[in-house]
């Protein structure tokens, strides 16, 4: 397994480099193959599967009836019996519609038979509000999978994660899943062309800093180091850390910083209320009480379904100014 | 079936309040000023006013994410219609849901949906409902042919026809789901076969036309209402427009000229044709309803526009009952 660093030299957009991605793994490996509605002659909604179809062909880029729990069920059977599907689920929110196949099925299914099985399948889906959707094509429900052994959940926060995760998430021969953010789908940064991996389990320091830490999934990776920089003026020098795979959860790193800066604040999208900075803020103080200067501060939405209005988007949205005002908030608490 | 004139004229009228609310929305989203996606009924006007013709407001339908039209036919009020696709607190929803989640409790209409396929289930509980209070109420579902793809309705059919329920499910087919064909998605072509499997009739209707949709609707209706159980509807039928917004033509999923094909069999000309033809309706006549429509659109949106926003506070309202005095 090589990590292989970004040259400075091409910049991408994120929804290019899960098309990108997706097309080498096909190339490495003829047991890949995608399933999912939309993905073969359309491209997908989100333009992640486009130009697949006409180099790969419609057997192993699949367009499917709308039929979740069918096209989930397809990808465990196969995965089951060789195979190395990728089930693409338009929209976070319709994991709804296929949950026994996903939990019941193929997180325990290895596990049940006394590991005998192997599953290598990877679910690839997008989160995230901001696109006046509402309440059905706007939700983050990745905490759900975090707490269902068997799974592998990875959350990339740019177009160098969605890369290098995705990679390792189809070349494990675990369930992993991967919860893409609409919202970044156009943000764009240094992409290698050659294939590589990002280890999963593994955090990464986005910003180093000495006496604050963020910790932050997804899009407010990019946020927290907006937050960062806003700090700077507050005399704050924050580090900013991106955990990339949210399960298995990479204790360590983030352990380490709290050690060294005393003060931590977990940031994701998702509703606060049982989201998994809870579980993250429960690690940090566990492992790291006797460091801590303060509580352990969580940002992340209210606790409501989400809304149309864009004003009430709005006002929902975890954003910098939020993480912000909450390290601001935090500091006010210090001991 | 004897259809009088009063109930011609209606069809129109409610063909076209459809075509114009739509018309008039999908160029707003296309400005920019209605937020988020429009899945709009233009093509299909027919099976929605062919259909709510025969309801009272005491019946219930469950929509899709295509669901304006419903509404409209059913007798929503397009002042809050309108304000809720602007996100104003004036609106059917007070803002929070949009077009995919309008609805109006009062008039049966349980809801458009954002998750395809989610209302079978739903539709046979209200019919449940419908029946275990004793009323004579009926409930219509409608899907497209992508939904009858999900086992939900594969489900929802088996307890229907099981529990004789007062429903009927109505599947608008019109050719697509998303941007894929019929034909690409399923192995059957008339997707009212499968009412068999279920132990109910299954009938192929012209979902252009609008008197043979108001003709095979009363009938099954009328079948429910009188605790015969449920029917499966097809209606053959095309979107005009694409899968969200307006274009439609010069797109990879399908050829112009089927496109074009299917506008020669416009519902609302069709129907205009044939009233004309019987003497009922004058193309002055019929360009007056055009036109009322079109105010009546107007002041809806002028309404939405001049309505305010939703108080930032609104954002934490409503998520649970008040219940026993408690929240
Ligand atoms: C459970 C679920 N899967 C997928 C989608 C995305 N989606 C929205 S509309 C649509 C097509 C629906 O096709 P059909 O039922 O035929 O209705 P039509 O759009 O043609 O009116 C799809 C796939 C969704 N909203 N919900």
């Amino acid at each position: 397994m090589t990590t292989i660093e970004a040259p400075a030299t091409r910049e991408i957009p994120y929804v290019s480099a899960i098309a990108e991605a997706f097309g080498q793994l096909m190339r490495e490996d003829p047991n890949v193959f995608i399933a999912g509605e939309d993905v073969a002659l359309y491209g997908s909604v989100f333009g992640v599967t486009r130009g697949l179809l006409k180099e790969f062909g419609p057997q192993r880029v699949v367009d499917t009836p709308i039929s979740e729990s069918g096209i989930m069920g397809l990808g465990l059977g196969a995965a089951a019996t060789g195979l190395r599907p990728v089930i693409d689920i338009m929209f976070m929110d319709f994991m709804a519609v296929c949950m026994d196949e996903v939990v019941n099925q193929i997180a325990k299914i290895k596990y049940m038979f006394g590991g005998t099985a192997r599953i290598p399948l990877t679910i690839h889906t997008m989160a995230g509000a901001g696109t006046s959707m509402a309440a059905q094509h706007s939700q983050s429900l990745e905490a759900w999978f975090c707490h269902i052994p068997g799974l592998k959940v990875v959350m990339p926060s740019g177009p160098y994660e969605a890369k290098g995760l995705l990679v390792a998430a189809v070349r494990d021969d675990n369930p992993v899943m991967v919860v893409n953010t609409k919202t970044i789908l156009g943000m764009k940064a240094h992409v290698p062309e050659q294939i590589y991996e990002i280890p999963l389990g593994k955090a990464n320091v986005v910003r180093p800093g000495s006496n604050f830490t963020i910790l932050a999934t997804g899009r407010m990776v990019s946020e927290s180091v907006k937050a960062a920089e806003m700090l700077v003026a507050d005399g704050l020098d924050v580090e900013v850390i991106d955990p990339r795979t949210l399960q298995p959860f990479d204790t360590e790193t983030v352990v380490q910083s709290v050690r060294k800066t005393h003060r931590a604040l977990v940031a994701h999208e998702a509703v606060r209320f049982g989201g998994i900075g809870a579980e993250f803020a429960a690690q940090i103080q566990e492992e790291a009480f006797d460091y801590l200067d303060a509580p352990v501060g969580r940002v992340g939405a209210p606790f409501t379904p989400v809304p149309f209005s864009p004003v009430l988007e709005k006002e929902y949205m975890p954003n910098a100014e939020k993480i912000a005002a909450e390290v601001r908030r935090l500091l006010g608490k210090q001991a | 079936m004897d259809i009088s004139n009063g109930v011609l004229l209606d069809l129109h009228r409610r063909m076209v309040r459809i075509r114009t609310f739509e018309e008039e929305a999908g160029k707003l989203m296309e400005a920019g000023k209605i937020p988020g996606a429009l899945h709009l009924y233009v093509g299909e006007e027919a099976v929605a006013a062919g259909v709510m013709v025969h309801l009272r407001d005491s019946d219930q339908i469950t929509s899709t994410h295509r669901g304006h039209g419903h509404l409209v036919a059913k007798g929503g009020d397009l002042r809050k219609m309108y304000a809720e696709l602007y996100g104003r607190a004036t609106g059917y929803c007070k803002g929070k849901g949009g077009s995919m989640h309008i609805s109006d409790l009062d008039l049966g209409m349980l809801g458009a949906n954002g998750i395809v396929g989610a209302g079978p289930p739903i539709a046979i509980g209200a019919a449940f409902s419908n029946k275990y209070r004793g009323t004579d109420n009926v409930t219509v579902c409608f899907f497209g042919d992508g939904a009858s793809n999900e086992g939900t309705f594969h489900e929802a059919a088996n307890m229907a026809a099981l529990y004789k329920l007062p429903v009927v499910f109505a599947c608008e087919n019109n050719g697509f789901g998303e941007f894929t064909r019929q034909e690409r998605h399923q192995a059957v072509h008339d997707i009212a076969d499968r009412a068999a499997g279920y132990g109910m009739p299954g009938i192929v209707v012209d979902g252009m036309d609008a008197l043979a949709v108001y003709e095979a609707a009363g009938e099954a209706i009328a079948r429910a209402r009188a605790g015969s159980g449920p029917t499966l509807l097809e209606f053959k039928t095309y979107r005009f427009f694409d899968h969200v917004g307006i274009r439609g033509m010069g797109v990879i999923y399908r050829e112009d000229a089927e496109v074009l094909q299917w506008r020669e069999r416009d519902p609302v000309g069709l129907v205009e044709t044939r009233l004309a033809e019987q003497g009922i309706l004058s193309p002055e006549a019929a360009a007056a309803v055009h036109e009322a429509a079109l105010a009546d659109v107007r002041d809806a949106i002028a309404f939405a526009e001049a309505s305010p926003f939703p108080e930032p506070g609104a954002l934490m309202e409503d998520i649970y009952t008040v219940s026993r005095g408690v929240a």
